[in-house]
């Protein structure tokens, strides 16, 4: 491996060249209409356009990349995350086109990329699973109300070719279930082309937390700990750290080796995510796997002082990796990381692009890293996801962390567009945040003290 | 009471659910903007019926631009 195109754009096309001059090797970037100036395109040894500004015309089309990697010579392809890094057909067709991929096999996005395969592949390695039914299809509703009894109450009604929340119904009596039933299976039928539905137990209260893993595609894997990703607005997350607080350690080590298993089941290549909901009581239950590297994998990185996208170039590279033992994962210290958002979250989190007239973020060095793909000067445009910055804090604990953080988040200067700084000052200020009292329902629960109306 | 319904941030016109002469109430979605792959609805504030439409889907806007004239 001597060249590699980064599939990609912002700063996690910033994040992967910048371990790819570490290991020594060429970088190729590609390029939309919309980012022609962007830094990750300065920053690459070389770049080709692949089109015009909407993704689906440019970063989405696999041949444009693989037509961009053969022209520039480049050996192997990094995805990051997003675009087209969770399409197994394209991870096939890069390896049909001789270049390597800097990823999962096509096999296991596929397979991991259905919810409802993904939920019995779980099963199977012994990781708890929501409890649930089978699909529910308009034309037969038999036995639903005993499926129903079964799972218990609270309860949702899923589409099946759902996601991101839409198609999700909650349920508390048994009296309105089958009129939720069918609506849903209207409005999936509607939205997905697919009316079909099934019920989940309802976790109030849950947290998000998630196990970082690393497997070596001959079915050893180790984990490198947890993130927890509670605090989110619109289904994303806002606000990651890890240890996660309150969670008890058996917990932690039961999560992990259950994350090792699915991970060593799959004989998984390389770094992946195995997403958890976690009850007020400890129970943990699967949520999904995301086979790529994360937004938030800085997170692990601060903690374990492991470089996440260098192993996975490494790894697919067929460099020697036995020295990364479970033993020799060690984490210290509290990682606190906060996603920059182009948004105002007291207009509802309205994205709000625009030019970045001032851009002036805290220095790094000294627990404070900042991943961008922005400068002072550039534009922030509408095509693209908001998230402009990842600022991220380590500290001897989390309170230190804490402190780190609002410092930096203090002192970062944007001018020229609304981004959501002030928020996540009050977040991580909050006295519930302090006290570790997370669970996704956080902002919502605590609206009054985060929003300014 | 007529109505001029501005577009709140620049982006694509994702989906237009009314035409002209619908009759709208308050809070009736009218059209669906997608911004930076968030979707930013845009509703009635008042009741009356479609004047004129100066969106369609597809169509790119700017912030503060003039999409609906309800009458």
């Amino acid at each position: 491996m001597k060249k590699v195109l980064i599939a990609n754009r912002g700063e996690i096309a910033c994040r992967v060249i910048r371990s790819c001059r570490a290991l020594g090797l060429k970088t190729v970037a590609v390029y939309s209409d919309a980012d022609a100036g962007s830094l990750h395109v300065s920053l690459a040894d070389e770049a080709l356009h692949i089109g015009p500004a909407p993704a689906k015309d440019s970063y989405l089309i696999g041949a444009k990349i693989i037509a961009a990697a053969k022209a520039s010579g480049a050996d192997a392809i990094h995805p990051g995350y997003g675009f087209l890094s969770e399409n197994e057909d394209f991870a096939a067709e890069v390896l049909n086109a001789g270049v390597k991929w800097i990823g999962p096999n096509s096999r296991t996005i596929a397979d991991m990329g259905d919810k409802e395969r993904a939920r019995r592949l779980a099963h199977g390695a012994g990781v708890p699973i929501v409890p649930g039914t089978g699909r529910f299809l308009p034309t037969d509703l038999s036995g639903l109300e005993d499926a129903a009894l079964g799972v218990g109450f609270p309860l949702l009604v899923k589409a099946s070719a759902g996601g991101g929340g839409i198609g999700m119904k909650r349920v508390d009596r048994l009296e309105d279930l089958r009129a939720t039933v069918e609506s849903t299976q209207t409005l999936a039928a509607k939205a997905f082309g697919d009316g079909a539905v099934y019920l989940e137990k309802l976790v109030l209260q849950p947290r998000h937390v998630e196990i970082q893993v690393f497997g070596f595609g001959d079915g050893r894997a180790v984990h490198m700990y947890e993130r927890e990703c509670s605090i989110q607005r619109r289904f994303q997350k806002v606000v990651e750290e890890s240890p996660a607080p309150s969670l008890p350690d058996a917990t932690r080590r039961a999560m992990g080796d259950a994350a090792v298993a699915l991970t060593g089941q799959e004989r998984y290549h390389g770094a992946g995510t195995i997403e958890f909901i976690v009850d007020p009581a400890g129970n943990y239950y699967f949520l999904e796997m995301n086979t790529r590297i994360q937004v938030e994998h800085p997170v692990t990185e601060m903690n374990t002082g492991l470089d996440l996208v260098e192993l996975q170039i490494r790894f697919e590279r067929g460099d020697d990796l036995s020295a990364l033992t479970q033993d020799s994962i060690k984490p210290r210290g509290h990682t606190i990381e906060c996603r920059i958002y182009a948004e105002n979250p007291d207009k509802n989190f309205l994205p709000s692009p625009g030019p970045l007239t001032v851009f002036q973020p805290p220095r790094e060095g000294d627990g404070i890293r900042l991943d961008t793909g922005f400068r002072q000067g550039d534009k922030v445009t509408f095509y693209y996801d908001p998230m402009i910055a990842k600022l991220i804090a380590h500290g001897a604990d989390r309170d230190a962390a804490i402190e780190k953080l609002l410092g930096a988040l203090g002192s970062f200067r944007i001018e020229g567009i609304a981004t959501n700084i002030p928020f996540l000052r009050r977040v991580i200020d909050h006295t519930a945040f302090r006290a570790g009292q997370t669970h996704t329902g956080f902002v919502d629960l605590h609206r009054n003290d985060l929003i300014r109306s | 009471m007529a109505e001029d319904v501005m577009t709140q941030a620049p982006g694509n016109v994702w989906k237009v659910l009314v035409k002209e002469g619908d009759a709208v109430k308050p809070g009736d979605v009218l059209f669906i903007l997608e911004v930076m792959k968030t979707e930013v609805p845009h509703t009635a504030e008042s009741a009356g019926t479609i004047k004129k439409l100066h969106i369609k889907e597809e169509d790119a806007v700017d912030v503060g631009q003039l999409a609906v004239e309800i009458g």
